[in-house]
């Protein structure tokens, strides 16, 4: 089991409570779960790492209860009991130094400490779709749902979000537009926020200005985007929407810059990998699709036998590439070597190489001479 | 024949411009150089002379080789190799990795526990409400009607214009489990939207080919009242094992046997056919069959989990013309 784990490095949350690991370099996939814990009421519904070095998963389930699952050792080591289902689903984890961030659906975001049961308690309203959390300034949260516009929260000040987002004015038939964030980014290296809503908008939001409504806004299909992930790479953010459609959109001109072709459902979990330009996706279809940033290929593709609900990809993948790294090397090598090899031989025909090189150049002036002639006289005329 | 002796003219002239040595030695017609191509003639009229010429040698020399290896096969006797089975696209078929294996834990427990589970584990009986879109004309009606004596506990509703989603709540309350709603287009059916009905999902079909009772030939008399029998064919994959179980759910757990009627959907090359049939066995190894009621052939558009929701539900699968359909061996039921 730990070996088996050791050497996952995309971890997936499904339908029926079983947390898939999957190894891209071995192509295999497998399930961790404990011993009764295939039931709907298991249903994975968030997922997080447990700390920085990426050796522990957290799991929150529908029922309530939130798991740590060690990589290193390869089982569940420790439950918890976050709140019950009447407060609807988990829509956000997160961890910081010394304690556990979880939102539900009813708007209760919870700070729970290491060893005290006290918690201390927000509400950030009601209809929460997503809470995440800035990964450079751990205590800053935001949350957004359905009829609940993006807020921020500092959690040293729980009582007031430090930033509430406007909406956008009035449509062209003087319409209110209505709200619905669906996902949350944060874009590395500066204070803005993007968001993806289920009118299939994109609004990209900067509180360090005074402007409350967005800085950008971008349409992307027909069909609400569920999920959001912002790339390695800045300016660029992938999102998708219920009818499987992924697309890489250009956030300095809120262009579509490219789609990513094969899912068939919902996307339900979107990570882009921290370094390289990988993103993993997964969805109602049951199926795991790693595509390149770069060239919009499919890299990987796994099937998965339940519908999956969450994705975390590790910074592991690095294996993969280092191997491929080292073969080029390898072979770079090699030709150095043939070089040597042909350098030490005599050459032989060295004026016949000459003069032929005389020859070409003596065409491709008079060929140059040719061609100059002709665009004079084209002036002229 | 006048033809054929102006062909062999200006081909003769070919032969002379090219300047090469064709010898006419016993060979029934002329000799082409051999990069020649029947394309190559700018005469429609001799062209396609030499085309049809062309597809008599071929076929010639194929059954003069079928005699070949029919006489060979028979000299051999016992010893011959087994017969070479013809390739056909479904024994082509890419292997779909969402086949289900019937060993399969985790699977038996996604179908033991989906939306379904309700109908298998008898906890519910079937209940059908069967609509149409707005304003329908007479061939959809009468479809409607006669989907009604074949599916038992149905219910035809006009639609009145009403929006489904205002329709689903109160289908929920007085106990239905699915709701069929038949589109119609230029008078005649072309769509069917199944909803599973508590919470279940929605299958978008494109149906065609539909043919009502009194267009069917040499066919037996209405269907009885009995629950009839149900059979699904070729459902493999997980795709395949979700729509195979919500038809099988439209009708109700025990079939009447003593009725002798059957429902099939035949799943082939992703196209369900649906035929319903009377069976009577003449002994014990023959059996007749009638074909009753309405005949049609459905394909899967799209699958939807949740109750019908085209704009702000999330889909299960979509079919995608584009990405799907680029090979003709691959199929998703």
């Amino acid at each position: 089991m730990a070996a088996k784990s050791q050497i996952c490095s995309v971890w997936l949350g499904s339908e029926t409570g079983i947390l898939k690991g999957v190894s891209l370099t071995k192509k295999q996939a497998f399930n961790f779960c404990e011993m009764s814990c295939m039931s709907r009421d298991q249903e994975v519904c968030v997922m997080a790492w447990g700390d920085p070095h990426e050796s522990e998963v957290l799991v929150g389930s529908v029922n309530g209860t939130v798991k740590t699952f060690s990589t290193d050792k390869g089982i569940f080591t420790a439950t918890r009991e976050c709140g019950d289902p009447s407060q609807g689903r988990f829509t956000g984890l997160a961890v910081t130094d010394s304690s556990m961030i979880t939102c539900v659906e009813s708007g209760l975001l919870k700070v729970w400490k290491e060893g005290s049961t006290e918690t201390a308690e927000v509400n950030v309203g009601n209809g929460v779709c997503r809470m995440q959390q800035n990964q450079s300034q751990r205590h800053r949260v935001a949350t957004g749902g359905k009829e609940n516009p993006l807020k921020v929260w500092d959690l040293e000040r729980p009582d007031k979000p430090i930033f509430t987002a406007k909406n956008v004015a009035h449509d062209w038939l003087d319409m209110r537009v209505p709200v619905w964030v669906r996902d949350i980014g944060f874009i590395p290296d500066s204070d803005k926020i993007v968001t993806c809503t289920g009118h299939h908008q994109v609004c990209v939001y900067d509180p360090s200005t005074p402007q409350r409504r967005p800085v950008l806004e971008a349409q992307f299909g027909e069909y609400p985007l569920t999920a959001l992930s912002l790339p390695a790479s800045q300016g660029t953010v992938v999102v998708g929407n219920s009818h499987g459609e992924l697309a890489i959109l250009d956030l300095r001109k809120g262009l579509v810059c490219g789609c990513l072709k094969g899912l068939a459902g919902a996307v339900r979990g979107l990570q882009c990998h921290p370094s390289l330009p990988l993103v993993a996706s997964c969805g109602l279809d049951r199926f795991l699709r790693v595509h390149s940033l770069e060239d919009r290929s499919l890299q990987h593709k796994v099937y998965l036998k339940s519908r999956l609900n969450c994705v975390l990809l590790s910074s592991r993948e690095l294996e993969s590439s280092n191997a491929d790294v080292s073969g080029d090397v390898e072979e770079v090598k090699a030709e150095e070597e043939e070089d040597e090899v042909w350098d030490t031989m005599e050459t032989v025909t060295e004026k016949s190489k000459k003069r032929a090189a005389q020859k070409d150049k003596a065409t491709a002036t008079g060929v140059d001479g040719e061609k100059k002639r002709k665009l004079i006289k084209k002036k002229v005329m | 024949v006048k033809l054929v002796k102006s062909d062999e003219a200006p081909v003769q002239e070919m032969e002379q411009a090219e300047g090469e040595e064709t010898e006419k030695k016993s060979e029934s017609g002329p000799c082409f150089p051999p990069t020649f191509s029947v394309s190559e003639i700018k005469n429609k009229q001799r062209r396609h002379s030499m085309f049809l010429k062309l597809k008599e040698e071929k076929r010639k020399q194929k059954l003069e080789l079928k005699k070949k290896k029919k006489k060979e096969r028979k000299a051999l006797g016992d010893k011959a190799p087994p017969k070479e089975v013809p390739k056909t696209i479904e024994n082509q078929r890419i292997y779909d990795e969402t086949t289900v294996n019937p060993e399969d834990e985790e699977v038996a427990f996604d179908e033991g526990t989906d939306e379904f589970s309700a109908y298998f584990n008898r906890l519910t009986n079937p209940k059908v409400l069967i609509t149409t879109s707005d304003r329908p004309r007479g061939r959809t009606v009468r479809f409607c009607e006669q989907l009604a004596t074949v599916i038992p506990h149905a219910h035809v509703y006009y639609r009145r214009g009403l929006a489904l989603k205002r329709v689903i709540p109160q289908c929920v309350s007085r106990g239905f489990t699915y709701l069929m709603v038949i589109n119609e287009d230029r008078k005649v059916p072309n769509g069917l939207v199944l909803c599973h009905l508590p919470d279940g999902p929605t299958a978008h079909f494109k149906v065609s080919n539909v043919r009502l009772r009194k267009e069917m030939k040499r066919r037996g008399k209405d269907p009885t009242e009995h629950v009839p029998e149900v059979i699904l064919n070729n459902f493999t994959t997980r795709l395949g094992h979700s729509i195979g179980r919500m038809f099988a759910a439209l009708f109700p757990h025990d079939p009447q046997f003593v009725g002798r009627q059957v429902a099939t959907f035949h799943n082939q090359r992703d196209f369900i056919f649906f035929r319903f049939h009377r069976y009577i066995f003449k002994n014990e190894k023959k059996v007749g069959i009638q074909e009753l009621g309405p005949r049609f052939t459905l394909k899967l558009r799209s699958l939807q989990k949740g109750t019908f929701d085209s704009k702000f539900g999330e889909y299960e699968w979509v079919h995608k013309r584009h990405e799907m359909d680029s090979s003709r061996r691959k199929f998703h039921l």
